[in-house]
């Protein structure tokens, strides 16, 4: 299993993030970084045995992929089946329903990685005590802010509960539309507590945006390269986490593709499979595997949108892509920032939403001309999200092809574990200063690693360091 | 012959009527005894065994029992219940049930059961046999995994709609159900508006394209357990 020739560090496996994984850090014999490896270990095979059942099925089996962002999967997977039943058009309150099951789940997933898994490195250090570097520090020095992100979650969760029947793994989104409505009583309960996540929501975007500019000198250069992105976007170059064409842009902003129709996105993505990961690795077409590879989530979204439709969240964004003079922002710390933009707007999204009276409408499906193939993608927390399926005469599916946020991301996360470990690692010594940079880096990702692969766990690290001769010379677990 | 009898029910006095079995006369006096596949519109099968009663002290199926007077029949003991559980359990862990994404989950009877009798995990291993799905009929999905042979189909196309168009092949585990045709089950004559097409009590017959249509809140077990529609009369 190890390479017979370079030094080998092995950190297994990486800790606050969802799903497992591990990073392999392989030296040359001057003990250099020669490259650095995020292997995601698991594989669950839902493409394969979701072969066979029933297409209506789908949406409700399949975001069984995930726990923390199931709605993702559920939506994408039924937008795929609209496809698939001829709705082209969703009624209004189908549509706003289900936008609505969005923004809360966009709402309660950012709050999660923000307060629950991010804020020890912001608010304690990287080079903080791991004893004291955890949730349970941040309850325990910043009570209040641990409350607020256990509430914010509640609030995101409340309403993917009244929209989908469910907190978590819901059905209400069906192919064609969307199975209840939202009532007067279920209206007014998050309306009252609207302005108090507002609140909330602002306070944790200052947090994050103050991070990021008062260290900006450290964090620009940290795990940060130029690279693509990609993300769906409105016709009128507005961000839209639900719906939209694709676009992409290289890392200084030309256009590399703009407004294709993501039913046909074979033609512009590509997945390549390498030996030692279960996760793919996906490439724009025309760019090739080499530069083809992008970034998505919040920091791509940030950099493909022309603007933002709602106003506190754009007034951030325009801060935001001031520090890099209007280009595209490429430093791999500045997620967190743009992660927080996204929270608000998905807050001021949702208060927009139930002020809409199409909520309360009852013509909540529509079908028309049956077809075979459908792609339903969507804005998930951590980026694009692919789903496509066929589907025979007699309902059953018979392809499914999903690639998920993290699963774009592997490259970018590969090249971030790269750089960390080429800047910090010094001599043979796995130290604890490494071991959290490198989680770090891939933690500004929010990856999903159960997702990417379609598996479940935890994820635990440990750095194993094994010689030229494939003698283990240091281990560590986080 | 319209002269009435009384037994009792876990201390209860009933009043059945000639020809009544148990779970009839029960029904009627408003105590559950649970059942799988029974089904009032149909005749009796005796074969799920989840409505076995001790009737003076011996077990019997209360679906097939003619009720008689003076009989004593107990109903919620601790034995019975244990034994029930049992029965469910089994059949659990003898098909392939994912409630999680079956779209019967919430109207389902076995599942309903369980909730009922608080079973929270199977407390046997699970057999994952490989079962068989027919999608072919236009309106009918047919998914043997979650098939607990009841014969609800069989008895409902056989006696009611008159088609035929189910029956059973092999023996004990392999036991199955099986299609009136040479090949599958779009050259039956069933049709979606059949009573054999909507009697399933798990989801084992659905009608295509209905999926998850109910919002979860307003399904049959959601708010209250199976039997409370029996329980209140």
């Amino acid at each position: 299993m190890s390479a017979p020739n370079p030094n080998r560090i092995v950190i297994e496996p990486v800790t606050r993030v969802e799903g497992h994984g591990k990073v392999t850090i392989l030296l040359d014999d001057q003990k250099k970084v020669k490259q650095a490896r995020l292997h995601v270990v698991e594989f669950r095979g839902f493409e394969r045995f979701i072969q066979g059942r029933p297409y209506w099925e789908v949406p409700v089996l399949v975001q069984r992929l995930c726990g923390i962002c199931p709605v993702s999967h559920h939506l994408a997977a039924a937008k795929a089946m609209d496809v698939i039943v001829g709705a082209d058009t969703l009624t209004p309150t189908a549509e706003k329903m289900r936008r609505l099951m969005h923004y809360g789940q966009t709402f309660q997933s950012h709050a999660l990685h923000f307060f629950h898994l991010v804020s020890p490195d912001l608010l304690f250090g990287f080079d903080a005590d791991p004893a004291i570097r955890n949730v349970i520090g941040v309850a325990q020095k910043f009570p209040e802010l641990a409350v607020q992100g256990v509430m914010m979650r509640k609030y995101g969760q409340e309403i993917i509960k009244a929209t989908s029947g469910k907190k978590i793994h819901g059905t209400g989104a069906i192919p064609g539309g969307i199975n209840k409505n939202l009532s007067i009583a279920e209206r007014d309960e998050f309306l009252k507590d609207l302005e108090q996540q507002m609140s909330w929501a602002r306070g944790a975007l200052k947090i994050a945006r103050d991070f990021t500019v008062t260290h900006l000198k450290d964090l620009a250069d940290f795990g940060s390269f130029n690279s693509n992105h990609l993300s769906l976007i409105r016709e009128d170059g507005a961000m839209d986490l639900y719906h939209g064409n694709l676009r992409a842009i290289d890392f200084q902003g030309n256009k590399i593709f703009d407004q294709v129709d993501y039913q046909g996105y074979t033609k512009y993505i590509k997945e390549e499979v390498r030996d030692w990961s279960y996760m793919k690795f996906p490439f724009i077409t025309s760019l090739g595997p080499e530069k083809g590879w992008y970034r998505v989530g919040p920091l791509a979204r940030l950099n493909t949108a022309d603007f933002i439709d709602t106003p506190e969240a754009e007034a951030a964004r325009k801060e935001f892509m001031a520090v890099t003079q209007g280009k595209p922002n490429n430093i791999t710390m500045a997620y967190h920032w743009s992660r927080m933009i996204e929270l608000l707007h998905a807050a001021e999204k949702i208060s927009e939403l139930l002020h809409d009276k199409d909520l309360q409408g009852t013509d909540l499906v529509v079908k028309g001309q049956r077809r075979e193939e459908g792609v339903g993608l969507i804005e998930a927390p951590r980026g694009t999200l692919f789903h496509h399926y066929k589907v025979n005469e007699d309902d059953q599916i018979v392809m499914a092809n999903l690639i998920v946020s993290t699963t774009h991301n592997n490259e970018p996360m590969n090249r971030a574990v790269e750089k960390v470990a080429k800047d910090h690692l010094s001599g043979v010594q796995i130290t604890e200063g490494l071991l959290n940079r490198v989680e770090v880096a891939i933690r500004a990702y929010d990856p999903c690693l159960s997702c990417a692969t379609h598996a479940m766990g935890k994820m635990p690290l440990e750095v194993k360091l094994v010689g030229p001769d494939g003698e283990v010379l240091d281990v560590r677990r986080s | 012959m319209s002269e009435t009898y009384n037994f009792t029910i876990d201390g209860k006095e009933i009043t059945g009527r000639p020809g009544q079995t148990i779970l009839q006369a029960a029904d009627e006096a408003g105590v559950y005894i649970p059942r799988l596949c029974a089904h009032k519109e149909l005749c009796a099968h005796g074969s799920c065994r989840v409505c076995t009663v001790m009737v003076n002290g011996r077990p019997q199926s209360a679906c097939t029992q003619p009720a008689g007077a003076g009989m004593v029949v107990e109903n919620e003991t601790p034995k019975l219940l244990g034994m029930r559980k049992q029965l469910i359990d089994m059949l659990f862990v003898e098909g392939n049930h994912f409630c999680m994404f079956c779209e019967k989950s919430g109207n389902c009877e076995l599942q309903g059961l369980a909730y009922r009798f608080g079973i929270m995990a199977p407390q046997h291993p699970y057999m994952f046999q490989k079962k068989d799905v027919d999608a072919s009929h236009p309106d009918i999905y047919i998914d043997q995994n979650r098939c607990i042979v009841c014969a609800r189909c069989v008895r409902a196309s056989h006696d009611v709609d008159g088609k035929s168009a189910f029956g059973f092949v092999g023996r004990g585990i392999h036991k199955k159900i099986a299609f009136n045709a040479e090949h599958n089950l779009s050259e039956t004559k069933l049709a979606a508006t059949d009573m054999a097409a909507g009697i399933c009590p798990v989801g084992a017959i659905i009608k295509k394209r209905v999926g998850f249509a109910i919002p979860v809140g307003q399904r049959k077990y959601d708010t209250k357990p199976i039997g409370s529609d029996i329980e209140k009369r």
